[in-house]
């Protein structure tokens, strides 16, 4: 955007939202929101305490195995229901069914089958992120141009080949489209996880702070947790323009 | 004029294929030779099965029933003996024109270098020097045909199989690539299966033109233009047989076109 003729920074609007904030802090409107100033002050704080930087380890290995679990299944099992309409008549209505149930509902099921530790916050991160992943990786085989499938035959591609080779390049855009936004899910998921199944990591840190009405700490968490969040969706978009340039001309 | 077709060498023979794709009949009783060494072009409306026919031929189809044999041997799938050039390239998007030209070459487990090498004097065969780390998107419709077609010619098939090759590139680069393709005729010693819509393009470039007519699609005539074949390709277009021959193509065909 460009104001009076200057070329404004990405998201500068930011900067508007941080000052009203602290405006509505400073006057003291609501304890629920303390000045911008304050909470990062706070996270400046409890950033290098043990508590901290334990809920924090705690919280990037659910996430990180979770989600890694999911791009590993999500994306194959993805292709081959693009590949295959048998298999995509089987797993379908699943898929969709998964993708817009209240996967929260299924989390005390999950405690029963997995019990209460970190396995279980590993699963239902898993499970929030990989429907989308299914469903972007079976999208992106569907339009794949159908004279690519037949050339690569025709010069005798085995089947490992044309996986590797072509429906896996061809679906590119949309497999990292489905990946970019099964992560922000999967951040849903692993709170969702720490606060239903054992109080540890971030969602033990949720917990503790809003009960105790610690709106500063509560903030400072949370903005560390958005924070994350963006950089990575952030740098899962800079991949997918990377690929941009095929994508309309597949 | 027809004598020469017996005891004619042929790399391709097509016997009594039928296609069906559920209850519509795409080929009937189909049989057509296509002699050694010699460009043979599929010519006729659309819907007559043409390109049906080529992809049966490429094992990419099977035929519901007949036989197509190369080389005396009976086709069950694609083979290193046949390669395909696509109406729309079928180029990777992805990789550059000299991973492109190579992929043929590299899907069949050629090593790299060996398959980068073979790739350089097709990319420079067909014009494409310098532009071997350029992507299909910054080349134009003709580039990225020459693309299709060096990938073709590097894997060394005997048989080219060519499905409307020039009618996605304009009429400029068209011509042009006619008459390469006659000099390619001349010094590949290859069988090419040509398929195209234009008249003028089958009688120019081929050594036999099938026309094939539809419902039900079959071959009801092989002409082989003889008198001009010799010639130089800038005098073909005004050699009174062939514009003979373009008219007696025309006057089978025109009835169906409505």
């Amino acid at each position: 955007m460009k104001l009076f003729g200057y070329q404004l920074p990405a998201m500068s609007s930011l900067i508007l939202w941080g000052i009203l904030w602290e405006i509505v802090g400073q006057v003291e409107f609501t304890f629920f929101i303390p000045p911008l100033s304050a909470i990062f002050a706070t996270l400046l704080e409890i950033g290098p305490t043990p508590v901290f930087l334990k809920a924090l380890a705690d919280t990037g290995y659910a996430f990180f195995v979770g989600t890694f679990s999911a791009i590993a299944i999500g994306i194959p099992v993805g292709i081959l229901m693009g590949k295959n309409r048998l298999l995509d008549e089987l797993l379908l209505p699943w898929v969709n069914m998964f993708l817009s149930a209240p996967l929260t509902a299924l989390v005390p099921v999950l405690m029963v089958l997995f019990g209460f530790g970190m396995k279980s916050i590993i699963i239902t991160t898993a499970l929030f992120a990989i429907w989308i992943i299914v469903l972007n990786s079976r999208a992106g085989v569907m339009q794949i141009n159908r004279s690519l499938v037949e050339m690569a035959r025709s010069f005798g591609a085995s089947p490992k080949d044309a996986f590797f080779k072509i429906y896996f390049w061809a679906a590119l855009p949309e497999i990292l489209g489905g990946v970019r936004i099964g992560f922000i899910r999967a951040v849903k998921g692993v709170i969702i996880g720490q606060l239903l199944i054992s109080i540890v990591g971030f969602g033990a840190l949720f917990e503790l702070y809003s009960s105790n009405f610690l709106m500063k700490h509560f903030w400072a968490v949370l903005i560390v947790l958005f924070t994350i969040a963006f950089i990575i969706a952030e740098f899962l978009a800079h991949l997918e323009r990377k690929v941009e340039y095929y994508a309309a001309r597949r | 004029m027809n004598d020469s077709v017996s005891n004619v060498d042929n790399a391709v023979t097509v016997r009594n294929v039928n296609k069906t794709y559920g209850d519509v009949e795409a080929l009937r009783d189909m049989s057509l030779d296509f002699p050694r060494g010699q460009l043979t072009s599929l010519l006729g409306p659309s819907g007559c099965g043409k390109t049906t026919l080529l992809k049966i031929i490429a094992g990419l189809l099977p035929a519901t029933s007949g036989e197509v044999s190369v080389n005396d041997k009976p086709v069950t799938g694609p083979g290193p003996d046949r390669a395909f050039v696509f109406q729309d390239f079928a180029l990777l998007p992805w990789a550059n024109v000299l991973r492109n030209v190579a992929f043929g070459l590299e899907l069949r487990g050629v090593d790299k270098s060996e398959r980068e090498a073979i790739a350089e004097t097709y990319i420079g065969n067909v014009g494409l020097s310098g532009f071997e780390k350029s992507y299909p998107h910054e080349l134009s419709g003709g580039m990225r045909q020459r693309v299709g077609l060096a990938r073709a010619l590097s894997v060394d098939a005997e048989v080219l199989l060519m499905d409307e090759p020039f009618s996605a590139v304009d009429e400029q680069t068209r011509r042009k690539f006619q008459e390469d393709l006659l000099n390619l005729v001349k010094n590949e010693n290859k069988t090419f299966i040509f398929v195209t819509h234009s008249i003028e393009e089958a009688v120019y470039v081929s050594d036999q033109v099938a026309l094939l007519l539809a419902r039900p699609s079959r071959v009801s005539e092989v002409i082989r233009p003889e008198g001009f074949r010799h010639k130089d390709v800038n005098s073909i277009r005004r050699d009174s047989e062939y514009l003979d021959i373009v008219d007696r193509i025309w006057a089978s065909l025109r009835t169906y076109v409505e």
